[in-house]
C-alpha cells in the first residue's frame, strides 16, 4: 500500500535531533509491549511480515505523532481482533479502568518456566526468514536491472522512491519469504533476494547530493532486466 | 481504525488492559518482561559489535571472514538471533562511507547493536537518510563527509541486517582488542559517525 509509513525522500519532517544519552526503553509500557511482540509471535498471532502490515494500517497521522512503540500496540489489536482471540470491547473496558485506577495491579499469576524459557531462547535462536525454492536465480551480478511501478494496495517491501528507477545488482543474498504474499497472509512463497545499488541522481535528479548511492533490498518479483545494452548482463 | 493521538496515560492504560488480558490467557507473564528487558537493556547491546569490530581490526584472517559471511563471523564469538539471521558487515574505507537506515520501517542488527535508538527509528531519520545523507551527517550528526569519498546509503528493506565496519582508528598500532574495543560505537557501526580517536 502506498502508506505514509513509506518515508524515503519525504521533505519537510524537520531535524533528527539525536539526543546524547536515552534510557533504551522510556516508560514502563514500553517493556511490556516489547515483551507482548515475542509473546504474542509465540502465540502464533502474526508473522514479522504480517506484523509490520499491521503497524501500517494504522491512521497515517497517528502513526507520525505517536511514539514508536504504540505502533507495536496497534499491530497486537489487528492481529487479535482478526483471529479473534481479542475482544476490543473488553480492552477498551479494561484500558477505562486502569485510566481511573492507574494504580490497580495487574491479575495476580504464577510464573511460566515455559515462557520464561521462551524468553531466553527467542533472542539467540532468531526467527529465521530464509526459505529454499526451486525458482531460478534470475539476475547476476552486474546486471542492469528496473524496478517495477508496481502498486499493490496490501503489504509490499517495494518503497515508493525506488519504483521504475534503473540500478545496478551486487549481490545474490539467497531465498527469503516473499513480504507481499506472507504480509498479506497468503503464505511464503519464498523468492530470491538481491542488493540493488542506485545513484543518487537515479533517485533524486540534479537535487542528489554529489557522490551519493543508496542500495535497496529487492524481492525477484521486484525487478526486470533493464536496456541491456548496458552489457552487465552475465 | 482509531484515529486519537493518545496522552502518556492513555497508552500506557491501553497496555496495561491488554497485559490483563494476555496474562490471564495465559500468553505472557511479567516475569517474562523482565527477563526480555533484561536482556536487551544489559546483555545484548553494541558492545557486543564492539567486541567483532575489534577482534576484525586485529586479526586480518577474521576480518575476511566478517565481510565474506557476517552471520558466520559473529557465531565464532557467540553471537547471533533475532533480527540478525542473516547480517552484512560492510567496510568503510578512504573511498566509501557506508550508513544504515530502514526506510520502511526500524529494522536494525540486534545481535549486535541491541534494540535501535529512537532516532532511528523516528520520521526524520527515516525520510532524509536516503535522500540528503551529506546534510544529515554534517548538520544533525556533526560528522562531514568530504565530497572525493562516496556515502552508500543501505536501506534495510529485506530480512537482510546490514551494519558498518568503521576504519581502524590511527595510532592504536599494538591495542589489545579490549583497548580497541572501548573506540567503536554504536553510531560508529550504523554508519553516523567514526569511531573514537585514540587518545
Amino acid at each position: 500500500m502506498n502508506g505514509l509509513f513509506d518515508l524515503g525522500g519525504v521533505d519537510g519532517l524537520g531535524p533528527v535531533d539525536p539526543p546524547a544519552e536515552e534510557a533504551i526503553f522510556r516508560a514502563e509500557w514500553e517493556k511490556s509491549i516489547f515483551a507482548m511482540f515475542s509473546a504474542l509471535f509465540r502465540a502464533g498471532w502474526y508473522g514479522l511480515d504480517s506484523f509490520r502490515h499491521g503497524i501500517e494500517v494504522m491512521d497515517p497521522v497517528v502513526y507520525l505523532k505517536s511514539p514508536y512503540y504504540e505502533h507495536w500496540l496497534h499491530s497486537f489489536e489487528v492481529a487479535g481482533a482478526r483471529n479473534g482471540e481479542l475482544d476490543l470491547d473488553e480492552l477498551d473496558r479494561r484500558t477505562q479502568y486502569y485510566l481511573d485506577n492507574p494504580d490497580a495491579p495487574l491479575p495476580d499469576h504464577q510464573p511460566s518456566q515455559e515462557l520464561l524459557d521462551f524468553a531466553n531462547a527467542i533472542g539467540p535462536a532468531g526467527v529465521p526468514a530464509q526459505r529454499p525454492t526451486d525458482k531460478p536465480v534470475n539476475f547476476a551480478v552486474g546486471d542492469v536491472v528496473r524496478v517495477s511501478i508496481m502498486a499493490p494496495l496490501g503489504h509490499t517491501r517495494l518503497a515508493r522512491y525506488v519504483r521504475g528507477k534503473t540500478g545496478v545488482v551486487i549481490a545474490h543474498r539467497g531465498s527469503f519469504i516473499y513480504p507481499d504474499a506472507a504480509g498479506n497472509l497468503l503464505g511464503e512463497d519464498p523468492q530470491h533476494v538481491y542488493t540493488v545499488q542506485f545513484d543518487g541522481t537515479e533517485l533524486w535528479g540534479a537535487n542528489a547530493e554529489p557522490n551519493t548511492t543508496v542500495t535497496f533490498d529487492v524481492w525477484d518479483p521486484y525487478i526486470t532486466h533493464a536496456n541491456q545494452s548496458a552489457g552487465a548482463i552475465a | 481504525m482509531n484515529d486519537i493521538i493518545r496522552t502518556p496515560e492513555e497508552i500506557a492504560a491501553r497496555v496495561k488492559a491488554l497485559e490483563s488480558i494476555l496474562i490471564e490467557k495465559g500468553l505472557m507473564t511479567t516475569q517474562m518482561v523482565d527477563r526480555l528487558v533484561e536482556i536487551y537493556e544489559t546483555e545484548v547491546g553494541p558492545q557486543l559489535g564492539a567486541k567483532v569490530i575489534a577482534k576484525a581490526w586485529s586479526d586480518p584472517d577474521y576480518k575476511a571472514r566478517l565481510l565474506e559471511d557476517a552471520t558466520e563471523a559473529c557465531k565464532e564469538l557467540g553471537i547471533s538471533g533475532l533480527q540478525g539471521e542473516d547480517m552484512v558487515a560492510l567496510e568503510n574505507t578512504d573511498d566509501v562511507q557506508h550508513t544504515v537506515v530502514c526506510t520502511l520501517c526500524s529494522c536494525y542488527p540486534w545481535p549486535v547493536m541491541g534494540l535501535p535508538p529512537n532516532w532511528y527509528k523516528e520520521p526524520q531519520y527515516r525520510s532524509r537518510m536516503v535522500r540528503e545523507p551529506r546534510k544529515v551527517l554534517a548538520e544533525e550528526f556533526g560528522f562531514s563527509v568530504p565530497e572525493s569519498k562516496e556515502i552508500r546509503i543501505w536501506d534495510s528493506s529485506s530480512e537482510m541486517r546490514y551494519w558498518v565496519l568503521p576504519q581502524r582508528p590511527a595510532g592504536t598500532e599494538g591495542w589489545t582488542e579490549e583497548q580497541l574495543a572501548e573506540l567503536v560505537t554504536r553510531d560508529s557501526m550504523i554508519g553516523v559517525g567514526d569511531a573514537k580517536a585514540a587518545s
